[in-house]
């Protein structure tokens, strides 16, 4: 469902926006890796001249295949969504740009969606969809037995939860910045409700989709690439392990450095928390309204931490309530990036000191390892 | 490509709208859509002027009222779901016809529907009067990535071939006696599918390599820059400056 002009107010659709850009610069970037970079090897640096006409392809197919119609009896029939789709079959940046680039063209015209929800659109249908679906699809392929059945099964799981969660993401949005003020449990029940119905149906034919091309051509199933067997050929009447070829495997792929990556996160992070929670609405969330409404915050305890400088969201002495908020929002983010950089890196720290006592214990002198 | 070069949304025409540059055009539409959605739902009057500003902009390009109307149809859905809204939405409730509504739900309708059909209808003038490969150029030249526009543009260029691959997709199965009706059928559309997408992948790569034996590096030459005088620049915005005009009077009233 395409959200028009009008539905999420101004200041919400341009933070949706920013976050979108954010998310299609990063992919941008990560769709040049995925689709395998340059054919040249000397013109590594410059890289991605495969990426336009193949995510192009893609973006077209995805167009497409939303017009075939799946009917579901009783003269009404759906359509594909895609967006898991495109996450299994090609990755999760390709995805996202594809599914963009789709939603783009639908704006500009078929005004198929507003210009100004645009953002909105991108971050439900493209960010989230194709980010949820890619995530929920490795973590499975990873723990199932490593066959062509689980993939159709993890490309079933993916799709069907990644439906419901865009629906999720736009009720959010809509929480904070919706033009009507239906409540917000009515939203939540009638989305994701209508959504795990529509998720059903993407996941069946997302499963049946990916089981057919993972039977024909199974190397580009972009998730299933840990799946290839090595080649085996019978000599007399034996199956021997057919000799490596020379070409190495595409494996170096996440060589790149993260910081723009880090920083691009960061910077979104900070402008929703600080300026979007400007804007939010002062209402009670809709968890707290219900617990309001049905006098279950009478017994709730004040929490612990009720009295810390940042309690409920707002910092202290600041009288502005949502200067407060943002405020409270900034510090909260970067107390989060603080934290999660230290985990990271006593992780990382600790992993690099395990593989440096390995190879001394391997070499049996003290060599630097260059990490 | 059987039907010429346009595509079927553009309406060929010789009006001072179809003339100016494209990214002004694009730049225009931009900033009226954010302007309308700015306005207070409570200034009904100031959607009718707004209203009245597009079909001044219909009346220049010569976009006859038929086709708008036409292209608005995309709206449907969401007028179902506008009128939805006065019956589930909160707050104090008034008596119209027998039918208990609510205030706000009321005002909710109206402002999804008067700010999303002016966004329709900008969107539809924006893509009657300029040109597919015209609204690409105008993208760059507004300074999306290159490369999504790239993107973009295969996309288009491409849309059509992988539509007509589909269709002749389901001429065949039908032509061997195969008609979808139910659930029980989805296997065999799921399977076109499949192959569609690994037609369509191929199709890439060939597409690829074609261009790359043609001295392709990553990036389309430039070959006509298009580039904007200050007067279609002033031309093109007097449409949001309108607006905005408008707007801030439905603020301050």
């Amino acid at each position: 469902m395409h959200a028009p002009d009008g539905f999420i107010n101004a200041p919400v659709s341009a933070a949706a926006g920013l976050a979108a850009a954010g998310a299609i610069a990063v992919s941008l970037r990560g769709a040049r890796r995925e689709l395998g970079g340059t054919s040249r090897s000397s013109a590594a640096g410059s890289g991605g001249e495969r990426t336009a006409p193949l995510a192009g392809l893609v973006a077209a197919f995805i167009f497409a295949v939303q017009m075939l119609n799946f009917p579901v009896g009783a003269g009404t029939s759906g359509h594909l969504l895609g967006g898991a789709l495109a996450a299994i079959l090609v990755g999760p940046y390709t995805g996202v740009l594809c599914v963009s680039v789709v939603l783009l063209m639908q704006a500009v015209l078929f005004a198929d969606g507003g210009l100004t929800a645009l953002g909105v659109n991108i971050t439900t249908m493209a960010i989230t969809t194709t980010i949820v679906a890619y995530a929920l699809f490795r973590g499975l392929v990873k723990v199932l037995p490593r066959t062509r059945r689980s993939v159709t099964a993890a490309a079933f799981v993916a799709a069907l939860v990644s439906v419901p969660a865009s629906a999720v993401v736009f009720t959010l949005l809509y929480a904070v910045g919706g033009t009507t003020d239906v409540s917000l449990g009515k939203v939540a029940t009638a989305m994701v409700g209508v959504h795990v119905l529509i998720g059903v149906g993407e996941a069946v034919i997302t499963a049946l989709t990916v089981g057919a091309v993972v039977a024909v051509r199974p190397d580009l199933v972009h998730g299933a690439r840990g799946l290839r067997q090595r080649l085996k050929l019978r000599v007399n009447g034996e199956l021997v392990d057919a000799p490596a070829t020379s070409e190495p495997e595409p494996v170096p792929v996440a060589a790149r450095s993260r910081r723009t990556v880090w920083i691009t996160g960061l910077v979104t992070s900070l402008v929703l928390a600080g300026f979007v929670s400007f804007y939010a609405s002062a209402n009670p969330d809709g968890l707290e309204k219900v617990a309001t409404d049905h006098g279950i915050d009478q017994k709730a305890e004040e929490h612990a931490l009720a009295d810390s400088p940042l309690a409920d969201y707002g910092v202290e002495d600041v009288d502005d309530a949502r200067l407060s908020g943002g405020l409270a929002g900034v510090i909260g983010v970067g107390v989060t990036v603080v934290a999660g950089s230290g985990v990271f890196w006593v992780v990382r720290r600790r992993r690099t000191d395990d593989r440096r006592t390995a190879a001394e214990a391997d070499s049996g002198s003290p060599t630097d390892v260059g990490v | 490509m059987g039907a010429g070069h346009a595509h079927k949304l553009y309406r060929h025409g010789h009006s001072p709208v179809h003339a100016l540059p494209p990214h002004t055009k694009l730049a225009a539409v931009l900033a009226f859509v954010v302007v309308v959605v700015s306005t207070p739902r409570e200034a009904m009057w100031a959607f009718a002027a707004y209203a009245g500003l597009l079909g001044l902009v219909a009346y220049t390009a010569r976009v006859p009222a038929g086709f708008l109307l036409k292209r608005l149809l995309i709206e449907v859905p969401f007028v179902a779901f506008a009128v939805l809204l006065p019956f589930v939405a909160e707050g104090e409730r008034v008596g119209v016809l027998g039918l208990s509504l609510s205030v706000n739900g009321l005002w909710g309708a109206w402002n999804v529907l008067a700010k999303g059909t002016l966004g329709v209808a900008a969107s539809v003038l924006l893509a009657s009067t300029t040109e597919l490969r015209e609204l690409l150029l105008g993208l760059e030249r507004l300074r999306l990535p290159p490369l999504l526009v790239q993107i973009a543009s295969f996309m288009v260029r491409y849309g059509d071939v992988i539509t007509d691959e589909m269709r002749r997709m389901r001429i065949a199965r039908e032509s061997r006696g195969f008609e979808a009706r139910g659930v029980r059928h989805w296997g065999v559309l799921a399977k076109s599918a499949g192959a569609l997408f690994i037609r369509s992948y191929e199709r890439g790569e060939r597409v690829h390599l074609a261009m790359v034996s043609r001295g392709y590096a990553g990036s389309m030459p430039v070959i006509d820059e298009v580039t904007a005088s200050r007067a279609q620049w002033s031309y093109a915005l007097a449409l949001p400056c309108a607006a905005l005009v408008v707007c801030l009077l439905g603020w301050t009233l």
